[in-house]
């Protein structure tokens, strides 16, 4: 029997089975931030143990740090010290940093692609759950804690059992105004927020593989949101098109190398894998959620469902209550006082771009509050190169600078309690984008046409 | 890490289901660079209201329930890969979570931190939650070595991997492990392919 993409890539980077079904899985490459990784070098420190291989390892602040005024002293004395602690750790351990006002600097899913870190093959990790982003490459890519944090700098190792393997097949031609992000959205209202939890997701089919690479970390990025490690596309002309001539990417001979090993990257024929889903993507129609788990999502033009069922009932209620909505409710029309765009799901150049061509000529509606913030500083340039800066300030837009932002709140970008966010981040639990805050998750599409609406509409009705 | 032995206690209930990891500690208190202390802001907006005062309908600022184990609603732990869910369960006086399903990476955390989690069937825990709610006294054996839950209302086992089981036990964590296997994985990566 053959095997699968997830099959070949976890295979190659065991260097030791051991009892109890626990294998030593190798990792190629580490990126750390400042927020998950100061207590694992404290650890390193207090066991006396050095960095195993500093030159896999790569940081970056993103979560805590300002989008506004970077230039300048970080402001929150707590902030500061988390990042300045970034900064003292990289330069006790030597380690490679892109730190604030860096030209590479960035939300860690971001820079690791467009710097040619990410490669198919590659197994990598990170203090962060949406690590998953980098499996579009059809790398092996998972989120770890701040203890495994430290096992991979003291080992570039981790003990592992090995994860159950799921395929969701897409095929078909999407409709107008459906994007990727709708696609994951559709997916994990389907499969529910714990649907993949103890599996490796792998995404096939023809409406996944005519997607971009950006699209494609889009998809891989929201694995994580219905429970799997981690979500990996096979390799293809489009990611080795995007690869090549990047940062760090292999060049010249060993270009052509890896060509011929990442070629071999794609699920074999005659495979099983645990669990197989199909979608056809002309089922697919721009999402929004409605609740409190990036499960729980709808068609704009639907109604929220009445009840998930008796033995969720009392979770959906509470659910509701929080976002101020009642089952059986269409959300067209409801008044949004907040819009963000960005985050490791949607801050790439084609998402700027997808909403650039949108608010072209338009202006924002008075009554929204909109941040829009760039994944990373290279997205940034780019952004400011094809003049998007300019048709988003024309709009009544702020291009604001690369972070994490209001997809977590660390910083002050915050949506004020009980208002209404339309976000193209990647979690709507209570609270996320500041304490009170309701989230509608959707692409960076709707997202544009809500701050322009000031409301929810059927997006599909505003299309040229 | 502590040893972790058999506890017996009683229980904490919060049946809540997908209890994600910013319930558990949100990312606006994730500033600090030690491991200490989150147990003060463990289910911060749940516990508190925004002037800082207790919201006294909340199970852990009721003083009728006390306890080192905390008896949780299905899919607890999703989202965030943040250890510091774990760090504040487990500063806060947790020694076990039970709940009918663990978030992967929350699972691992926690047993990396000797919190234990302790998964039971969805009858089991309904069975358990009603009972502590209606007898805040009923005290839970959890026995790590027997893999083992019992209550006066019944007996459960749980399913714990035996690595895992003996790291707990004796109190040790993977590093130490990892590190002395060093020359092995310096032997896989001069053997390997590297891209």
């Amino acid at each position: 029997m053959g095997k699968t993409l997830f099959d070949k890539v976890w295979d190659a980077h065991v260097v030791k089975q051991l009892d109890g079904g626990n294998e030593v899985l190798y990792i190629d490459r580490h990126l750390i931030h400042e927020v998950t990784s100061p207590q694992a070098f404290e650890e390193l420190k207090q066991r006396k143990l050095p960095l195993f291989r500093k030159g896999q390892m790569v940081a970056t602040p993103d979560h805590n740090i300002p989008t506004q005024n970077q230039h300048l002293p970080i402001k929150d004395a707590l902030s500061k010290h988390q990042v300045d602690t970034l900064v003292k750790n990289c330069e006790d351990f030597n380690v490679e940093l892109y730190g604030l006002g860096h030209p590479y600097q960035g939300i860690v899913h971001v820079i690791g692609p467009e710097l040619g870190i990410t490669l198919p093959g590659r197994t990598m990790v990170c203090g962060d759950s949406h690590t998953s982003t980098h499996g579009a490459f059809g790398a092996i890519a998972f989120g770890i804690g701040t203890s495994q944090v430290t096992q991979v700098m003291a080992s570039q190792c981790l003990l592992q059992i090995k994860p159950k393997t799921m395929r969701i097949t897409v095929d078909g031609v999407l409709n107008p105004g459906v994007s990727a992000k709708d696609i994951i959205l559709h997916i994990i209202s389907q499969l529910t927020a714990a649907g993949g939890t103890g599996y490796f997701v792998e995404y096939a089919g023809s409406a996944i593989t005519s997607l971009s690479m950006e699209a494609r970390m889009t998809i891989c990025n929201m694995s994580i949101e219905m429970g799997a490690r981690g979500g990996m596309i096979a390799p293809d002309q489009t990611t080795y098109d995007y690869i090549e001539g990047r940062q760090y990417a292999p060049k010249g001979q060993e270009f052509e190398q890896a060509l011929t090993y990442w070629k071999t990257l794609h699920t074999d024929v005659d495979v099983q894998f645990d669990k197989e889903y199909h979608y056809d993507a002309a089922d697919i129609a721009p999402m929004l959620t409605y609740g409190t788990n990036p499960g729980m999502g709808i068609k704009i033009t639907e109604a929220i469902p009445e009840t998930l069922g008796a033995a969720n009932q009392d979770s959906f209620n509470k659910s509701l209550n929080y976002m101020g909505f009642s089952p059986g409710e269409s959300l067209i029309g409801k008044a949004i006082t907040h819009v963000f765009i960005g985050s490791c799901t949607n801050s790439r150049i084609e998402d700027l771009r997808i909403v650039a061509d949108y608010v072209k000529g338009k202006k924002k509606s008075d009554g929204v509050n909109a941040m829009i913030v760039p994944g990373s500083k290279q997205v940034e340039k780019q952004a400011i190169e094809e003049g998007i800066d300019k048709v988003l300030q024309e709009a009544g837009f702020e291009l604001r600078e690369p972070g994490c932002s209001a997809c977590l709140a660390m910083n002050e970008d915050k949506v004020p309690a009980g208002a209404y966010c339309v976000s193209t981040s990647n979690r709507n639990f209570e609270g996320r984008q500041g304490p009170g805050s309701r989230t509608l998750l959707a692409s960076p599409l709707v997202a544009a046409v809500t701050a322009i609406e000031g409301k929810i509409v059927d997006i599909t009705k505003y299309l040229n | 890490m502590e040893k972790f032995s058999k506890i017996i206690s009683t229980a904490v209930p919060l049946p809540n289901q997908d209890i994600d990891t910013d319930q558990i500690i949100p990312a606006r208190f994730l500033k600090a660079t030690t491991r200490a202390g989150f147990g003060d802001n463990l289910f911060r907006d749940w516990r508190y209201n925004p002037d800082n005062s207790p919201k006294t309908d909340f199970p852990l600022n009721d003083s009728t329930y006390s306890g080192e184990i905390l008896v949780a609603g299905r899919n607890f732990g999703c989202g965030s890969s943040r250890e510091h869910a774990a760090w504040a369960l487990y500063d806060y006086g947790f020694k076990v979570v039970v709940s009918s399903f663990f978030a992967d990476i929350f699972k691992g955390n926690a047993l990396n931190n000797g919190l234990l989690p302790v998964q039971v069937s969805d009858e089991f825990l309904s069975k358990l939650t009603e009972a502590i709610q209606k007898d805040p006294s009923v005290e839970l054996s959890v026995d790590l070595e027997k893999q083992s839950i019992s209550f006066d209302g019944g007996t459960e086992s749980f399913e714990v991997n035996s690595y895992k089981k003996e790291c707990l036990i004796n109190g040790y964590d993977d590093i130490d492990y990892l590190v002395n296997i060093k020359n092995e994985i310096e032997a896989y990566e001069a053997s390997s392919i590297t891209i």
